[in-house]
């Protein structure tokens, strides 16, 4: 018989630890005491240099059709893109930002070299692209489709698709209906990738809102998702196959690859070693999918683990976050206190053991906010990538807030969110808005900690897309947010001087001129890290092609791997350090 | 007797064996049943677990405290169907902050201990997942969320479960609960948005969502914490959703109410109401029997 005899004092002691769990709730709501590991000690600072580099641009957000007033602000809330590429063939990477509301200018920025840039969009045939009937720029990847030498460019936008042809290094040239490739879509996204590795370039774009909606002449008002999490009714993704003179021919249905999931951005790599370049896709309002290529016959869907957590898929970076040579995804996702913890993924690429990707996304790393683009980089050259997340959604009213009024439609049955005109109106409200960007720095076992504050990134725009680059070729990733409906910022990279660092540029011959998907695997003692050129990763951006890597103390290369697009294996034994080494690829 | 109607004669007998042979089952059974279908049909079709270790913690964190705190308070484990049915729905309901386990484990004990600790003439005066949930949202909302649309938005699933727990709630006696709670909640939200100048849809939408069939389900109509006689139910569900409009109503102003009150009115519009109702219950009984 357990004692005491008398209820009342037995209950006294059941509420002793029942005080303690209420304490210890309470306790835990403030989360783990800052400086996991060495916060302290970052290795780096930003410093915003964006008017001191002369970039002045500012992101303007669409306008659409009166009939969906009611909810613009949340479907005008994409567009603000940045991408990266040395247009003008001088070795120094140049920005190209978009615009989104008819009559304002995309904007290109040269790189002068001297840490400033000048902007030549208009003279380069680049700026006049948010026009009516043609539609409004959601952003941008490059890629040199015709292996001239010359990096072109794909504009994706809602509405048709645009590509420009790069005749001079300084002028392009609109190719869009001569490649086949006028289409009208409603894109938040595009890459680049030979996926049938024929040495040209293909190009995959995703589909947000179907493609027969016109935002500005809505036939219906039943636009939206008519799910929160397993959503199917957004546009078709499009697969085009580069047949070489430049012409594209539309092979989506035939590869397989025509998702109707609201994707919201794309990524290509070689996820399960078998040489051939896969696509990972970040979908809003569901889960991730993972087409793994068939040799260039066709595309698998593969479930790989992705399909058991639905979430809002905003953007899916790729680097190698542990240092184990391999490429893992991050994918950002929303979370807003107290409302919804949809929590980020950072999913391990175990797919050479297990077929799968595990998400291993715990504490700092899971909740970004509402978060957005993010890039994976080496700011502190210490040997191990560091993540950059883009956040905040709409900020508008700060007294005002969107959420209570979404947490009623987020649980309503899927037809009646479908209509926009059932959605409580927005006004003037903001929706996870003011939100600072993270600078997460990986401390291994101690997890991942948030240094944004400390290291400098401070800004609370609407962050969007992130690209990385080392803009002056100094051995320092800078950073480069563009922001809805707000101004564009450039963080520059300032690292610890301590630290050594190598970065390639790559030059395919057999392999599309690019060398987009190529895959460099840098071996040094202990550390081992593999990165790949992007057709475009994150959100709505690309980064810098050369491809950075830190050596931490580290005062040689042991030897570098290059697994070219075209199946070459090229491997380059103790390259010179603190420098920047181009490679071409054998032309046999 | 023709074949077709000795056929219709034996199936209506059989439904007929079927509802007298479910009257004979204690209630928790069939509660926990439908609890079990509801995580069954989420988890296969929706994925809406995240991860089995919150199952495993939530379950197993409930049911231990049951066995334990009942053979201290009573010298003898009790029926654990209870501390089941707790488990799995603070498993649907709670959505923590990336992969945290604690929400489980800390919500398992307190569902579980309230029962314990917060009593009145011998009764508990909280449904236990609805003490839990609402002290968690309280007291951490930085780290713990409530279900909200996990279950697809899917007309079908809907239906299901609507049906399967109209049966259940019939069965147990407490139908007249769940539907003067829904009509209350229909035309109190109606005439607030009327009132308020919104569009009437985006407010009852609420009602179609999982949490919502999660708490006229299991917890507004729990056995044990509701108050006797049908009259005075139908008055306290009444009160309940009179509560919560009045919480949306502040959202609505946007009045500084704790995020929880915006999250889940509902759940604590129960916690406020329940218990006095409970209290005044127990305390009439007891004053005249």
């Amino acid at each position: 018989m357990p004692y005491p005899r008398r209820p009342a004092v037995r209950r006294a002691i059941i509420a002793v630890p029942f005080l303690a769990a209420l304490l210890v709730a309470m306790r835990l709501n403030r989360g783990p005491d800052q400086a996991l590991g060495d916060a302290a000690h970052p290795g780096f600072v930003l410093r915003d240099e964006t008017s001191a580099a002369g970039i002045h641009f500012v992101h303007h957000r669409p306008t659409f059709d009166p009939k969906i007033a009611n909810i613009e602000p949340h479907v005008a809330a994409l567009g603000a893109s940045v991408s990266v590429a040395d247009f003008d063939g001088d070795g120094r990477p140049d920005l190209y930002f978009t615009n989104s509301r008819f009559g304002e200018a995309n904007a290109l920025y040269h790189n002068r070299g001297d840490g400033t840039f000048e902007e030549v969009a208009a003279s380069a045939g680049l700026a006049d692209l948010n026009k009516p009937g043609e539609g409004v720029a959601m952003g941008a990847v490059w890629g040199d489709f015709d292996n001239d030498g010359r990096e072109d460019v794909l504009v994706y936008r809602y509405g048709y698709l645009a590509l420009f042809r790069n005749v001079d290094g300084h002028h392009f040239e609109d190719v869009t209906e001569k490649a086949g490739l006028r289409r009208w879509v409603n894109s938040n996204g595009a890459i680049w990738l030979d996926y049938d590795r024929d040495g040209l370039l293909d190009l995959y774009v995703t589909a947000y809102f179907r493609s027969d909606i016109d935002l500005w002449h809505l036939a219906t008002t039943k636009i939206m998702h008519n799910s929160f999490e397993f959503a199917t009714n957004g546009g078709k993704n499009l697969l085009f196959h580069n047949l070489g003179g430049g012409k594209f021919e539309d092979v989506t249905d035939k590869m397989g690859v025509g998702s109707t999931r609201w994707s919201l951005a794309a990524a290509s790599a070689d996820f399960n070693g078998d040489g051939w370049p896969d696509i990972y896709l970040a979908n809003d309002y569901g889960p991730e999918e993972l087409y793994l290529n068939q040799q260039g016959h066709g595309f698998v869907l593969t479930t790989a683990g992705l399909e058991s957590e639905s979430k809002s898929g905003m953007a899916v970076a790729l680097g190698d976050a542990f240092n184990r040579g391999r490429l893992d995804a991050f994918v950002t996702n929303i979370s807003e206190r107290g409302y919804l913890f949809q929590n980020n993924n950072l999913r391990l690429n175990e797919m050479a053991q297990s077929h799968r990707f595990r998400n291993v996304a715990e504490g700092a790393i899971a909740d970004a906010g509402w978060a957005w683009g993010a890039q994976f980089g080496d700011l502190n050259n210490d040997g191990a990538n560091e993540l950059f997340v883009a956040n905040g959604f709409i900020s508008a009213d700060r007294n005002k807030d969107y959420w209570y009024a979404m947490s009623k439609i987020a649980g309503a049955n899927g037809r009646l969110f479908e209509d926009a005109a059932t959605w409580p109106s927005f006004g003037n409200a903001s929706l996870s808005g003011y939100e600072p960007s993270r600078v997460y720095i990986n401390r291994g076992v101690a997890g991942w900690v948030d240094v944004a504050k400390k290291v400098g990134a401070t800004d609370l725009y609407d962050g969007r897309a992130v690209a990385l680059a080392d803009l002056s070729s100094r051995g320092a990733v800078d950073v480069i947010v563009a922001n809805q409906n707000q101004p564009a910022v450039l963080y520059r990279d300032y690292p610890d001087t301590n630290n050594h660092w190598i970065a390639f540029k790559l030059v395919g011959t057999r392999s599309n001129r690019s060398a987009i998907g190529a895959e460099v695997v840098l071996e040094t003692g202990n550390l081992r890290q593999r990165r790949v050129i992007d057709g475009g990763s994150g959100f709505a951006s690309q980064n810098d092609r050369r491809l950075h890597f830190g050596l931490g103390a580290h005062e040689w290369v042991d030897r570098v791997v290059i697994y070219w697009p075209s199946g070459t294996q090229q491997v380059v034994l103790r390259p010179a350090i603190d420098r920047f080494v181009t490679i071409t690829e054998p032309e046999r | 007797m023709s074949d077709a109607v000795r056929a219709e004669s034996t199936d209506r007998n059989l439904v007929t064996r079927w509802w007298g042979r479910a009257n004979t089952i204690d209630p928790r059974y069939l509660i926990a049943f439908l609890i079990t279908l509801v995580l069954v049909a989420a988890q296969l079709r929706y994925h809406m677990l995240g991860s089995y270790d919150r199952l495993v913690v939530a379950l197993g964190v409930c049911v231990a405290t049951e066995a334990l705190l009942s053979w201290f308070d009573r010298g003898k484990v009790i029926n654990l169907l209870s501390a089941y049915i707790s488990g799995i729905s603070l498993t649907l309901l709670v959505k923590p902050q990336g992969g945290a386990l604690w929400p489980f484990a800390v919500g398992g004990f307190l569902a579980i201990s309230s029962k314990y600790v917060l009593r009145y003439r011998d009764n508990h005066l909280w449904n236990p997942t609805n003490f839990a949930v609402a002290a968690l949202l309280l007291l951490a909302p930085d780290r713990v969320s409530v279900l909200s649309h996990q279950f697809g938005n899917d007309l079908t699933t809907n239906l299901v479960i609507w049906i399967f727990g109209l049966i259940i709630a019939a069965r147990v006696g407490v139908l007249h609960i769940t539907l003067t709670y829904v009509a209350s909640f229909l035309l109190l939200n109606s005439v607030r948005a009327l009132a308020l100048g919104q569009p009437v849809l985006p407010e009852i939408a609420p009602i179609t969502g999982p949490m919502y069939q999660l708490f006229v389900f299991f917890m507004i109509t729990d056995p044990r914490t509701i108050v006797r006689g049908k009259r005075r139910q139908i008055v306290v569900a009444v009160v309940i959703a009179v509560m919560e409009a009045l919480i949306r109503f502040a959202s609505d102003k946007g009045w500084p109410l704790p995020t929880a009150f915006n999250v889940a009115p509902a759940f604590l519009a129960l916690a406020l109401v329940g218990p006095v109702a409970k209290w005044l219950d127990l305390h009439r009984r007891a004053n005249f029997p």
